[in-house]
This record gives structure tokens, C-alpha cells and sequence, in this order.
């Protein structure tokens, strides 16, 4: 299967665009469908690694963290430190991170409870309080690094699996099956331990727990903590699939959450769909419309979603 | 969440109210269009007779374009409890408007002041009628959805100079006496006034009490037979339209725009931070906030550096929702409350 290479596909690209006949052209435009659809899915297993931390923080925790994506920045250029001064594994780096991200998620939500929580004053200064996050982050790392695009080197960048006419490039595929493999012990950890499932408890209803002498916010602290570790795992897939620059974290803030309410706020599974269609959108209309229309998709998608059926696609 | 905001210990509205008008002088709706428009005028006419150095102008204006981004934002997040933070969409689509009329026609400034603020104040209508009937939350994240949508329609519209961006030649001579950044100047001065008599006579309406009541509790407003979806449509409506008038004279003012510097994420957390640290319930907040963040930053900007002064904005952010929730103006309060008792 991996016989064809790439340059015979382009050749045979050309061939299909100076042909005149009417099946060749539709052979074309299907092999290239194909393609996106193939590409869009990948980058949808992606997209899921990088909104989990919010479904934990934002649909489970009712804690509207905006500062999201600053959190993936900051993973994405401790990946590029490590890696262009080391020469260590991306991938490798951000699971070595994550114990570290978790203690600044624990901090972030200390400050969080104190300042607000507690007082009952989550609404406006909570939201207020993650925006200024997300820009002094933004703003810190662009006086640290500039804006100059960013990235890693690793073996799996460049190569491609050919099947048939599918490419499948290595640089999205690695991504997406760690970011699966991440997705499936997040499940497991929630469903099978005692803190996960302290955890599911205080998302579907804080007072009861509290009732049951338990404390909500100690187990808050903890999921908070976690959702902020995917963010090192993740912003090191990011800069695996794109060279990163500070402010492209803000891309992230409407697809994130786009792909959040998609997936009905508290499941993984729907998450993962509303990541999949999501990337399969962006990625059909770049590969036909241009790269510069596939941002507005997911907002797009994120303003139907909200008026038309706000309880996700799988719904409640 | 954001509905819900009565859980917590601040004041009762009729206290809050009452404690404002012992802190602010006691006037008449009409009376403080009048006062704050002989104020602005008597501003407008020392500054512009005494002043001789442009740079005032050129730094006043930003200082005076955020007064009305502050105060436009304060209408919708301080009195109604709903955040924006598509600030930038909204001044950006003020600016392109202004760009398509000054490509189509040869209108004056003021004009196409007014045509930015309708179109904003349509995209505001829009906004809201999608997203508020959701928690307030979801307007939230929807606003910033809606900068990127509008940065990427812009990005792709050539004929407004696309992503490369568009230089605009003003006219080598203002319509009134003195120079082209005097006059935006003044236009601006106008809007600030307008928009500071607009926010202050909301406040003393029953439009205002609607709006407090649904920043407190929405479900309570909604019981009690407050129109709540349509009150904040108006709010949502307004506050675009004053974000859009006050984006209109700016191509005008810096002659080169490109979608990465008017959609700036700078003016959405300027334009939150500002009300905040000067405090949201009342009309004097974003004033203050904005003129002392905005000097802060036009001080910073000559000295240090403006990837620097955005920090300090941030920074200042942060620690201002953290310890003094309610602002300057909360603080204030406070202290005035602890005398008379």
C-alpha cells in the first residue's frame, strides 16, 4: 500500500486538472474529499486533546475558564524549550509536564475559590479574572519570545502513511492517537476511581455532596488541577501539528468551547464527536474554500449551536 | 451562574441606589445633559485654545475613545450583569463601515459616525437575540466567537483591503478650524458626552431599575414582570451602536487599518478592565477606570514599551477583580458608608 509516493499522487493531481473528461474531473474532486475528510478527522482527535480541560473545568465544574488556551500556549513553549535546547521528545515532554501543570491548575483555582467563589461572586469578576489570564498570558509570552512562529523537530514530522489515494501525514496522526489514548484514561480514571467519581458527583450536584459532608471545593481543586495538566500533553500536540505563535492560543477560545457545547458539555463521547465534525468542517472548507475561511467555521458552528440546540448534538 | 449573581452579599439595589445618590450630586436627568455638556464644551474650548502640542490631541483622542468603549460596555456588563468580550468586533465594524463610505461617498465624519453605530447596533440586535435567552455564560464565550467571525469576513473582503489592510487619505483640511486630529478630537469629545448622558440618564430610569434587576437576579426580574429578553436587547443594541459610532472616525485617525490592529483582543480587555477598576454600578466608573488606565498606558507607551503597557493593563485586571470587586468607585463607597455610620 505504501508504494505510491507522493510525487505520483500530485503527478497524477496535475493529470486530473488538465483533463478535459468529465470522470477524471470527478475522480479528482472525490480523492481530494477524501482527503479533507481523512485530514478533518484527525485534526478532530486533536481538537478533543485540546477542549477535554475544558469539559472538565467548564462543563463539570461550572468554572468558565477562558484562560484555556493561554494554558496550551504556555505547553506548547515549554515543548519548544525543552526541545530545541534538549532535542527531547514533544510527546514526551508534555506527559513529563503534566504533574507541574497540575500544581499551577490547583494554584489558578485556590485563587479562583477565595477571590470568588466563595463569595458568590463567580459571574462577571470570575470571567473578568480568566480574560485577564489569557491575555497577560498572551502578552508574557510575546515579550518573552516575540511573535515569531515557533516549532519542535521529531522523527514523525514530515513522513506520511500513503493508503491508496488517502495521505494520512504522521505529524496528525501521532496527535491524534495520543490525544485518544489521553481521552480514554481520563474516562477511565473518572469511572473506575474513587476522586474520579468525587468528581462526576460534584458535577451533578454540589449541594448534595456538600449534605453528605463532603467537600466540594477539595475536589474541585483537584479536577481543576487535572484539567489543567491535559493542557501541557496538549500544547505539545499543537506545536507538533503547527508551528505556534503566542496569540494563535486565541483561535482556540471559539472552537474550543464551539466543540464543547457541541458535545452536550459533560460527556467525553460527545465531545469527541462534536471534535470530529468540527475538524472534518475546517477541513473541508479550507481544502476547498482556502485556509483563511476555516476559522470563522467553528464560530459559525459555535452560533447555530447556541440558537438553534444548545444541549449539544447528542443532547440531554 | 451569571443570572443567578444574588447569592451574594453585595447591597440591595435601594440601598445601593441610595448610597449613590448621597456619593454623586443630587440632578435632574435634563439638568446633567445640560451641566455635562457646558463641562465638555468649556474642556473642549481651554484645551484647544491653550494647548499648542499635537501629540495632546493625538493621545487625548484614544483616552476619550476609550471613555465611550468603557462606558458603551458598562450599559451592557455593568447594569445588566451580561459581559462582552467582542468589544473589538464591534469598534471594527464601526471603522469598516466608516472605510466602505469614504471608498463609496465623500459623507463628513459625523455621518458616518452615525452609519457605524447603526450597523454595530444591528450586529449588537443579532448578537443578542441568538444568545440571551441562553445562561449569560454563553453570550460570553459567543461574543468572542462573533470577533473571530467578523475578523475572518473582513480578512476576505478585498474590497476593503482584505488582511494586507487599507490606507486612507484625509482631507488636507478639518471642516472647522484647526488641524484634522483636533477635529477628530472634538468629534470624539461630542460622542464621549453624548455617551456618558446617555449611560448616566439609563441609570436614573426605569430602564436602569430593569436592567439592575436582571444583573441581580434574572429569574426573580423575570417572575416580577420585568420584559427581561427585551431590555436586554436594548442594552445589547446600544452598546454596540456607541462602540460602533466611537470605531468610525478611526481610520480617519491612524490612515492605515488592517483587520489584526482594529480587531485587537486589547480593546476587549481594556474596554472590560476599565469599568471594573473603576467600578460598574455607576456612570463615573468607566470614566475613571478609562482615564487612568488610558493615561497609564499613553505614559507607557512613550517610556517603556506598548507590549509592556498592555501587561500592566492585565496585571491591573487581575488584581483589581481580586481584592476591590466593586472598583474604585466601590471603595469609595465603602469609606463615605463608614463615615456617616
Amino acid at each position: 500500500m505504501r508504494r505510491r509516493q507522493h510525487n505520483d499522487t500530485q503527478g497524477a493531481r496535475d493529470v486530473a486538472v488538465t483533463a478535459t473528461g468529465g470522470v477524471l474531473t470527478r475522480m479528482f474532486s472525490l480523492d481530494l474529499a477524501v482527503n479533507a475528510i481523512v485530514a478533518g478527522l484527525l485534526l478532530g482527535g486533536f481538537y478533543a486533546a485540546v477542549t477535554v480541560g475544558v469539559t472538565i473545568s467548564f462543563g463539570m465544574l461550572d468554572i468558565v475558564n477562558i484562560a484555556h488556551p493561554a494554558f496550551i500556549m504556555l505547553g506548547s513553549f515549554v515543548a519548544y524549550i525543552v526541545n530545541s535546547n534538549f532535542g527531547v521528545d514533544p510527546i514526551s515532554i508534555g506527559v513529563v509536564m503534566t504533574p507541574v501543570f497540575f500544581l499551577i491548575g490547583m494554584g489558578v483555582y485556590e485563587i479562583y475559590y477565595y477571590a470568588f467563589e466563595r463569595r458568590g461572586e463567580e459571574s462577571i469578576q470570575g470571567l473578568a479574572f480568566f480574560f485577564g489570564l489569557l491575555f497577560v498570558g498572551e502578552v508574557a509570552l510575546i515579550l518573552a519570545f516575540g511573535v515569531d512562529y515557533r516549532f519542535v523537530e521529531a522523527p514523525y514530522i514530515g513522513p506520511s502513511l500513503h493508503l491508496g489515494f488517502v495521505d494520512l501525514p504522521l505529524r496528525m496522526l501521532i496527535p491524534c492517537l495520543v490525544s485518544l489514548l489521553m481521552l480514554t484514561v481520563l474516562q477511565i480514571f473518572l469511572g473506575r476511581t474513587f476522586i474520579g467519581r468525587a468528581i462526576l458527583a460534584v458535577s451533578q450536584d454540589r449541594v448534595a455532596l456538600q449534605l453528605m459532608a463532603a467537600n466540594p471545593s477539595r475536589v474541585k481543586r483537584i479536577a481543576f488541577g487535572i484539567s489543567i495538566a491535559t493542557t501541557a500533553l496538549a500544547g505539545a500536540l499543537l506545536i507538533i501539528i503547527q508551528p505556534v505563535e503566542p496569540s494563535i492560543g486565541r483561535d482556540y477560545i471559539g472552537r474550543i468551547f464551539a466543540i464543547c457545547v457541541l458535545g452536550g458539555m459533560t460527556s467525553f463521547p460527545g465531545m469527541l464527536a462534536g471534535a470530529m465534525l468540527i475538524g472534518i468542517v475546517e477541513s473541508i472548507t479550507s481544502t476547498f474554500y482556502g485556509p483563511s475561511w476555516a476559522p470563522a467555521v467553528a464560530f459559525g458552528f459555535l452560533l447555530l449551536t447556541l440558537a438553534v440546540r444548545p444541549a449539544g448534538i447528542l443532547g440531554r | 451562574m451569571m443570572g443567578l449573581g444574588a447569592r451574594s452579599d453585595s447591597p440591595s439595589p435601594a440601598l445601593r441606589e441610595r448610597a449613590q445618590s448621597e456619593w454623586a450630586f443630587e440632578m435632574g436627568t435634563t439638568k446633567f445633559w445640560i451641566a455635562s455638556f457646558v463641562v465638555g464644551f468649556v474642556f473642549l474650548v481651554l484645551t484647544r485654545s491653550f494647548i499648542t502640542n499635537e501629540y495632546f490631541f493625538f493621545a487625548g483622542y484614544q483616552v476619550l475613545q476609550f471613555i465611550v468603549l468603557a462606558t458603551a460596555w458598562n450599559i451592557l456588563g455593568g447594569y445588566t450583569g451580561y459581559t462582552n468580550f467582542g468589544t473589538g468586533a464591534f469598534f471594527a465594524v464601526g471603522a469598516y463601515t466608516a472605510v466602505v463610505l469614504h471608498k463609496l461617498t465623500s459623507l463628513p465624519v459625523p455621518v458616518m459616525m452615525l452609519a457605524g453605530g447603526v450597523i454595530s447596533g444591528i450586529i449588537g440586535f443579532g448578537m443578542g437575540y441568538l444568545t440571551l435567552r441562553l445562561k449569560g455564560v454563553f453570550f460570553a464565550i459567543a461574543t468572542l466567537a462573533l470577533a473571530i467571525v467578523a475578523q475572518t469576513l473582513i480578512v476576505n473582503w478585498d474590497y476593503v483591503g482584505g488582511s494586507r489592510g487599507i490606507y486612507i487619505i484625509r482631507p488636507q483640511y478639518a471642516p472647522i478650524a484647526g488641524s484634522y486630529i483636533q477635529y477628530l478630537y472634538s468629534l470624539m469629545l461630542a460622542l464621549t458626552w453624548m455617551s456618558v448622558a446617555i449611560a448616566r440618564t439609563i441609570e436614573r430610569s426605569t430602564l436602569g431599575l430593569g436592567f439592575n434587576a436582571i444583573r441581580d437576579d434574572e429569574q426573580a426580574a423575570e417572575a416580577g414582570g420585568v420584559p427581561t429578553l427585551r431590555l436586554k436587547l436594548i442594552a445589547t443594541t446600544l452598546s454596540g451602536a456607541l462602540m460602533g459610532m466611537s470605531g468610525a472616525p478611526l481610520p480617519y485617525y491612524v490612515t492605515y487599518l488592517d483587520p489584526a490592529s482594529s480587531f485587537n483582543l486589547s480593546y476587549a480587555v481594556n474596554s472590560v478592565a476599565m469599568p471594573m477598576i473603576g467600578g460598574m454600578t455607576s456612570w463615573i466608573g468607566p470614566i475613571i477606570g478609562a482615564v487612568l488606565l488610558g493615561t497609564i498606558q499613553q505614559l507607557a507607551t512613550v517610556t517603556i514599551s506598548s507590549a509592556l503597557n498592555l501587561l500592566i493593563v492585565g496585571v491591573v485586571l487581575i488584581v483589581f477583580v481580586v481584592i476591590a470587586p466593586n472598583g474604585i468607585v466601590g471603595l469609595v463607597q465603602t469609606r463615605w458608608r463608614a463615615r456617616i455610620r
